[in-house]
């Protein structure tokens, strides 16, 4: 089995798995034990399995393990928790927005991504940015709500 | 029982049963909550719903445990139903603990469906509690030596209402039963006097889900699990002829399960079972027993009949047609539809020699239990079914499937098995919602008035028994071959004063694809028909939609939701279609809807603006008002949530949504090929809450989704004069209308 390093919300983790192509996912959520990030698909289409690589949202359903040795992956619960929840989160907690909540993963993954690019996005930006992420319980109103909260802060 | 009392606390500490993970992580709830109840004791615990312990238990801390088997599944119901308890007992939300669906520990009043959740549910529940409120006084009565009359309940205690010290609710009862029956009759807190009940409280499992530390059953695991995935037929009535295990013999410790037609892999390794069912050589029989998906109105209107059944009959519609001034006809036809669950279906399996536990976000754990028990022959009493939240499921969705597969795997293993279905085994596979085709005709007077209407619909019928379980056939086990999606007939009577009206249903035999409930059943597609060719009797007569819909009603309360939407829009006076909607390619127009929910229930209505685009045929919906009706209104905030999500999810549904197939399977397996509703379609919405305190509350996980539909066909008209009378209004289909125009 191949050994694969690298950072996991800000700490170093190695992770062995006997197949390099494995989606970064299964090894988030059955290695590591970590399970914001969700299996909707496995195809890249709805997004709620969103992480951060380097910063930046990709789909960990598709994503190989071998392809983030060496960088640095972020997930939901590395930026807070119910106590201290971090800015995008905490937005989310005060518009209430989560039905089932199975995608707000992808949501609060997408929009982190989307503000360490553009910081204060417009309404139309902040569609676009999301236009990617799925929400089967219809709670786009309140995520919209919940990301213009951050953007105007 | 064996299997059930050997089930220790310390086992489900360390499994990290739903009920306990939740609400050790649930943010303002954060309470050990497992620990202080007591988990392990609360097995044998009463469980008949007509005595108050079922459903509360009291704790010596002064903490409060409901039971329930009504479950969340992400509506709010766990926070609405504390808070009716609270309100009852006098006891802060925050020392209330919520157990759903667990058929060891909650007493089974109705699975959630049907918007039952909070006026059976919680009504109930807060009966109990007004019960044990009764109760409660009187042992303070002789604590304090004062009478119960001159004593109330307020912060986890009893004291004088007077002032002066109390006795806390734990001091009183804790860890003891109150050995009660729920007594109908035992007196409510007045409305006027709510403290809880009515307020916004936040729900306590939204920050565990906005930070990844709210455990659904996809994130639960159990000591020496295994993964299991089923490998599909590539057509629904094949038979598996071989299968080729050398396929997969790169992937490690893979086992392959074969019974009749059930193929299945399991692994401890997720990623492997995965693979493996990817890569697992089969050969399947041909088999093409379908039809096509489209045409689907020719199909229906084909189907062999069951049997007619006449609904409404008033007046002689047929007698009174000819002497109509103007009389209009048309057709209506809505698809079959998935519940497109964004996490597909999860179950965990443990069956043992002694009995099995099933870990399932289904919306009724008891109707499980009895289904996998009778299909795969065990005892019920040794049958275990324990929710947890799961993906939104908005009916039945795969849920009762994925548990047979796990049951049946785990069973022929020996060990605990998780499934969770792939993407394509949740569209392709779900039990769908139904297919429907309305006509209708009517006769107006010279005024416009409606003097005759007739409601004839093809609807699949109810065929008694529980629904074929997937596992179960591929297995070739015997089993019921029921056929039910719910009251699907409701709603297919105008709300309008007609003095001549007959609802005549066509019970279809049998329907292509496997059914089941699905959010509002039948009546998204009935109000869809009979709201749009209302507004087509209002543009025949030249009279404005609302004005002829006022006309029409005479029940205060759906005036008020019909003006309060009206208004909230900005709604001007005119028929349809719009005479100034072109600006370039761009057409606008406003429509509206009312509904009473099964013509009982709710009372909502809703306008829509949106925008046409000439050359693509694509629609936007820009703005959406709701006023809703339902009652006394519980929780505010949880309210307006679910009412928000029935309005985008079923502008989704009219939008974009159709289950496709072939002559062997569905074809419609993922969102490119499924797709929903998008971020950049999200209109602006509106609510308005018409709360009644006086009034008993009603479910409002269903009623705002029924005139969705119906309100964007009339918006659609106004802006195009061209009326949708199929569903989905794909860009394609509304192209081709625009062009025919």
């Amino acid at each position: 089995m191949a050994n694969y390093s690298f950072q996991l919300n800000g700490r170093a983790v190695t992770v062995d798995s006997w197949d390099p192509a494995q989606p970064l996912l299964y090894v988030l959520r059955n290695t590591l034990g970590l399970h914001g990030p969700k299996f909707g698909c496995g195809l890249a289409q709805c997004g709620a399995c969103t992480v951060l690589l380097d910063g930046k949202a990709v789909r960990s359903c598709v994503t190989p393990v071998r392809q983030v040795a060496r960088h640095a992956v972020t997930t939901l619960e590395g930026l807070g928790t119910p106590e201290k929840p971090d800015p995008i989160q905490a937005a989310f907690i005060a518009e209430q927005a989560a039905q089932c909540g199975y995608c707000t993963n992808g949501m609060v993954m997408a929009t982190k991504s989307l503000l360490n690019q553009t910081p204060h996005p417009t309404l139309d930006q902040v569609k676009q940015g999301l236009a990617g992420n799925l929400c089967r319980c219809g709670t786009h109103t309140r995520i919209l709500s919940a990301v213009m909260r951050v953007a105007k802060a | 029982m064996a299997t059930i009392a050997s089930i220790s606390r310390r086992d489900l500490l360390q499994k990290g049963s739903g009920l306990i993970v939740s609400f050790a992580l649930g943010g303002a709830f954060a309470r050990p909550v497992a620990a202080q109840t007591g988990v392990a004791a609360d097995v044998g615990k009463p469980l008949d719903p007509r005595q108050v312990d079922s459903f509360l238990m009291f704790h010596s801390d002064g903490s409060m445990t409901i039971y329930t088997s009504k479950v969340d599944v992400g509506t709010g119901l766990r926070i609405a139903v504390r808070q009716m308890a609270a309100e009852e007992l006098g006891m802060p939300v925050e020392r209330i603990a919520f157990v759903e669906g667990d058929t060891a520990l909650t007493p089974d009043h109705g699975g959630t469906g049907g918007s039952t959740g909070i006026p059976r549910g919680g009504v109930e529940i807060r009966q109990a509690a007004a019960t044990a409120r009764q109760a409660l006084l009187e042992l303070a009565s002789n604590r304090l030596g004062r009478p119960a009359s001159e004593l109330t309940l307020v912060n986890g205690e009893a004291r004088p209402t007077a002032g002066g010290p109390g006795v806390g609710i734990g001091a009183l009862i804790g860890g003891r039963r109150l050995s009660l029956a729920v007594d109908r009759q035992a007196p409510l807190r007045d409305p006027r006097s709510y403290a809880v009940v009515g307020k916004p409280l936040p729900r306590p499992d939204v920050p565990g889900k906005c930070t990844g530390q709210h455990v659904y059953l996809q994130d639960f695991s159990v000591a020496g699990m295994l993964h299991g995935r089923v490998i599909r037929p590539p057509a629904l009535g094949a038979s598996l002829q071989s299968v080729d295990e050398s396929s997969i013999r790169a992937i490690p410790d893979v086992r392959v399960v074969r019974i009749g037609n059930f193929l299945a892999v399991v692994a401890p390794d997720e990623w492997a079972a995965v693979r493996a069912a990817r890569e697992l050589k089969a050969t399947w029989s041909e088999w093409q027993g379908l039809p096509r998906s489209n045409d689907m109105e020719r199909q229906l209107r084909a189907a062999a009949i069951a049997r007619e059944e006449t609904l409404v009959d008033r007046g002689d519609p047929a007698r009174a047609m000819p002497s109509a001034a103007k009389q209009l006809s048309a057709t209506y036809c809505w698809p079959f539809q998935s519940h497109g669950s964004l996490g597909p279906s999860c179950a965990i399996a443990d069956v043992r020699a002694d009995g099995a536990t099933v870990w399932s976000a289904s919306q009724g754990s008891h109707g499980l239990r009895s289904v996998l028990a009778r299909t795969f022959g065990i005892p019920q009493e040794k049958l275990r079914v324990i929710y947890m939240d799961g993906a939104g499921s908005y009916g039945t969705n795969g849920t009762d499937d994925v548990a047979a597969d796990a049951l049946l795997i785990s069973k022929t293993v020996g060990r605990p098995v998780r499934v969770q279905w792939m993407r394509a085994d949740e569209h392709g596979w779900d039990p769908k919602g139904p297919p429907q085709l309305l006509d209708l005709r009517a006769g107006i007077d010279f005024e416009g008035r409606i003097l005759a209407w007739e409601t004839q619909m093809w609807l699949p019928v109810a065929v008694p028994g529980t629904r074929p379980l997937v596992a179960a056939d591929a297995a070739g086990i015997t089993q019921p071959r029921g056929q039910n999606a719910g009251q699907i007939s409701q709603n297919a009577d105008p709300p309008y004063a007609a003095a001549n009206l007959r609802v005549v249903t066509h019970w279809l035999k049998e329907v292509p694809l496997r059914l089941s409930n699905l959010r509002a059943p039948g009546k998204i597609a009935n109000v869809f028909a009979v709201e749009s060719f209302t507004d087509e009797i209002a543009s025949a007569a030249g009279v404005d939609a609302l004005a002829f819909r006022v006309r029409g009603l005479s029940d205060p309360r759906a005036l008020d939701v019909l003006k309060r939407a009206a208004e909230m829009i900005g709604w001007q006076a005119r028929p349809s279609p719009n005479p100034q909607s072109v600006e370039g390619n761009r057409l606008a127009g406003r429509g509206l809807a009312y509904v009473r929910y099964k013509q009982a229930e709710n009372y909502v209505a809703m306008a829509m603006e949106v925008a046409v685009d000439r050359a693509t045929g694509e629609v936007r919906v820009e703005r959406v008002t709701c006023a809703h009706d339902c009652g006394l209104v519980i929780n505010p905030d949880s309210l307006r949530n679910q009412i928000e999500g029935n309005i985008l999810q079923t502008l989704s549904r009219a939008l974009h949504e159709e289950v496709k197939f072939d002559r062997s399977q569905v074809t419609s397996v993922d969102w490119a090929s499924y797709p929903i509703l998008r971020f950049p379609e999200a209109p602006k919405v509106e609510v308005a809450l018409l709360d009644h305190p006086s009034l008993p509350p009603l479910g409002a996980g269903e009623a705002s989704a029924a005139p969705v539909a119906a309100a964007l066909a009339n918006a659609i008209f106004d802006a195009t004069g061209v009326r949708l009378r199929t569903v989905p209004f794909i860009a394609e289909r509304v192209k081709a209308m625009l062009t025919r125009a």
